[in-house]
C-alpha cells in the first residue's frame, strides 16, 4: 500500500516538474518571439520613413531635372516594390533596390549644381541617409533576435513545443550587401 | 568565460543574479554592522538591528538620485539634438542596434577625452561624454566609445555600479559611525549591568573595531573587482554593436595618451569612466585596487576581435 502511494507521489512529481518545464519553454519562446516582433517593427518604422520621403526628393529632382526619367522611374519603381514587400525577405530585397536607385540619383544630381544648392533636397538627401544608417543598425538588432529565436526554437527540447504550438521560423532580413564586415567576438577574460 | 553571449538579455539575467548576491552580501555585512553599533550602544537585543533603518532610509535616497549627483559634480550639461546633431545621431543610431531607449545625453565641458554612462535602468539612463572627446576623437572612434558606454546601460551594469556604489558609502557611513562610537563611547557606558560584563564588553569593542576597520576595505575590493571585470564585457558588446573594434580600440589609446587630466574627475567618480581619469602609478598595489583593466589589454583583445 505505502510502495503504491509512493509510486503515485513520485510519478504525480513527475509530472508536475515536466508541465512547470513545459510552461518554462513556452513562456521563453513567446518571449524570444515578441522581441523578435519589435526588432522588426524598428526596421519597419525606418522603411516607412524613407519610402514617405521618397516622392518628395522625385519631385525636387524633377524640378531641375525632369529628363533624368530612368534614374527616376527606377527610384519610384523601388519604393513601390518596398511598399508591396511582404516579409523581411522580400523587404530587404526592395530595400537594397532602393538604396541603390537613390545612390544613382543622388550621383546624377551632382551634374545640376542649382539641384546642389536646394535647401529642400540637401536636407532630403541628409535625412535619406541618416535613414540608411538607422536601418543598418536596426537590421542588425533585428538579425541577431532572429537567429536567437530561430536557434531556440530548433533545438531539443524546445522543438517539441515548437511543433505543438506552430512556432514558424522568421525570415532574416538580408541586404545583398554588407557595408559592415562581421567581427569575431570572443570573451577572454 | 569562454561562451559566446549573442544577445544582452543573458548578460541581463546574469547581472541580476550578481545584483542579488552583491546585495545580499551587503545585507549581511550591514546587518553585522548594525547589530555591533546596537551592541556598542548597549541596547537590548531586539532593537539593535532597527538601527538599519535611517541607513536604509539614506540607502534608497541615494539610490535614487545617484545619477543627478554623478552627472551634476561632473558638470554635464543636457545637449538636444538642435546643439550636438552628430553626437545625438550616434547615440540615437546604435540605440537602435542595441534595442534600447534612448538616453539623456550630456555634455562636459572638459578638454580631456573620456565618457561614462549611469541611471539605474535602460529608461533612467544618462551618457555624458567630455568636449575633448568629440574634439580629439574620430567620428568611428566615438561611435566605439557610446557603443561601450550604451553596453553598460544595455547590460544593467549601471545598476550594479549605482547599487555597489551607494552599499559601499554606505558601509564606510556606518563603519565610520561605529568607529566614533568605539572611541568616545568606551567606558562610558553605566556599569550597573553585572559584573561579567568587563570582559564581554572588551570584546563587543574589539570586534566592532575590527568590523569598522575591515568592512570599507572590504567593500572597496568588491566594487574594483565588479567594475575591472565590466569593461572588458562591455569592450566586447560595444565592438559587436559597431562592428569594428578598431574604434574603439583607437579610442582608448588615444584616451589613454591625452596628457590633459579630467579636472572634473575625482574618486568617486572614476569607476564611471570608460578609462581611469585619475593618472596612477602603475604599481602592484595599483593594478590591484585599480577601477579599470589596463588600457593595453583592453585594445590588445580588441584587436584580437577584427
Amino acid at each position: 500500500m505505502i510502495a503504491v502511494i509512493i509510486v503515485l507521489a513520485v510519478l504525480l512529481g513527475v509530472v508536475v516538474l515536466f508541465a512547470l518545464f513545459m510552461l518554462g519553454t513556452y513562456n521563453g519562446l513567446i518571449r524570444s518571439r515578441m522581441r523578435t516582433r519589435e526588432a522588426w517593427a524598428g526596421i519597419d518604422v525606418q522603411l516607412k520613413r524613407r519610402a514617405s520621403l521618397v516622392p518628395n526628393l522625385v519631385e525636387t529632382v524633377k524640378g531641375y531635372a525632369a529628363h533624368e526619367k530612368d534614374v527616376l522611374e527606377n527610384v519610384t519603381r523601388a519604393r513601390a516594390m518596398l511598399e508591396q514587400a511582404g516579409g523581411a525577405a522580400q523587404a530587404a530585397q526592395a530595400d537594397s533596390a532602393l538604396t541603390s536607385a537613390l545612390r544613382s540619383l543622388f550621383a546624377v544630381a551632382e551634374n545640376y549644381p542649382q539641384l546642389r544648392a536646394n535647401e529642400n533636397f540637401l536636407a532630403l538627401q541628409q535625412e535619406l541617409s541618416d535613414i540608411e544608417e538607422k536601418i543598418a543598425f536596426a537590421r542588425q538588432f533585428y538579425n541577431r533576435n532572429v537567429m536567437d529565436f530561430n536557434t531556440r526554437i530548433e533545438v531539443f527540447p524546445n522543438v517539441v513545443i515548437a511543433n505543438i504550438f506552430n512556432f514558424a521560423p522568421f525570415e532574416f532580413f538580408e541586404a545583398e550587401e554588407t557595408a559592415r564586415e562581421d567581427v569575431q567576438v570572443s570573451f577572454t577574460t | 568565460m569562454a561562451e559566446q553571449r549573442v544577445l544582452i538579455y543573458d548578460r541581463i539575467d546574469q547581472n541580476r543574479r550578481t545584483t542579488l548576491i552583491l546585495l545580499g552580501a551587503f545585507v549581511l555585512l550591514l546587518a553585522g554592522l548594525s547589530i555591533a553599533i546596537g551592541l556598542v550602544l548597549g541596547l537590548p537585543y531586539p532593537y539593535a538591528p532597527l538601527l538599519i533603518i535611517p541607513f536604509l532610509i539614506f540607502a534608497i535616497v541615494s539610490y535614487y538620485s545617484s545619477a543627478s549627483i554623478a552627472l551634476g559634480i561632473s558638470g554635464a550639461r543636457e545637449v538636444g539634438k538642435e546643439q550636438e546633431p552628430e553626437l545625438f545621431r550616434t547615440v540615437e543610431n546604435l540605440c537602435i542596434g542595441a534595442g534600447l531607449p534612448m538616453p539623456r545625453v550630456y555634455v562636459i565641458e572638459d578638454g580631456s577625452p573620456n565618457a561614462f554612462a549611469t541611471g539605474r535602468d535602460p529608461e533612467h539612463a544618462a551618457i555624458a561624454v567630455t568636449r575633448g572627446l568629440l574634439q580629439k576623437l574620430e567620428p568611428l572612434e566615438v561611435e566605439g566609445v557610446i557603443a561601450h558606454e550604451l553596453s553598460h546601460v544595455g547590460n544593467y551594469d549601471i545598476r550594479v555600479m549605482t547599487i555597489v556604489v551607494v552599499l559601499v558609502g554606505l558601509a564606510a557611513l556606518m563603519a565610520d559611525f561605529l568607529l566614533r562610537l568605539t572611541y568616545f563611547g568606551a567606558g562610558r557606558r553605566p556599569s550597573n549591568r553585572g559584573r561579567s560584563g568587563g570582559s564581554a564588553v572588551a570584546i563587543v569593542y574589539a570586534v566592532a573595531l575590527v568590523a569598522a576597520i575591515l568592512t570599507p576595505i572590504a567593500a572597496q575590493l568588491i566594487r574594483f573587482a565588479v567594475s575591472r571585470q565590466r569593461e572588458y564585457l562591455a569592450d566586447a558588446s560595444g565592438a559587436l554593436l559597431t562592428r569594428h573594434p578598431e574604434g574603439l580600440a583607437r579610442a582608448l589609446e588615444k584616451i589613454a595618451a591625452d596628457p590633459d587630466p579630467l579636472e572634473v574627475a575625482n574618486k568617486a567618480t572614476a569607476h564611471l569612466y570608460i578609462n581611469n581619469p585619475l593618472r596612477e602609478h602603475r604599481s602592484f598595489l595599483n593594478n590591484f585596487f585599480s577601477t579599470h583593466p589596463p588600457i593595453q589589454e583592453r585594445v590588445r583583445l580588441l584587436r584580437a576581435m577584427s
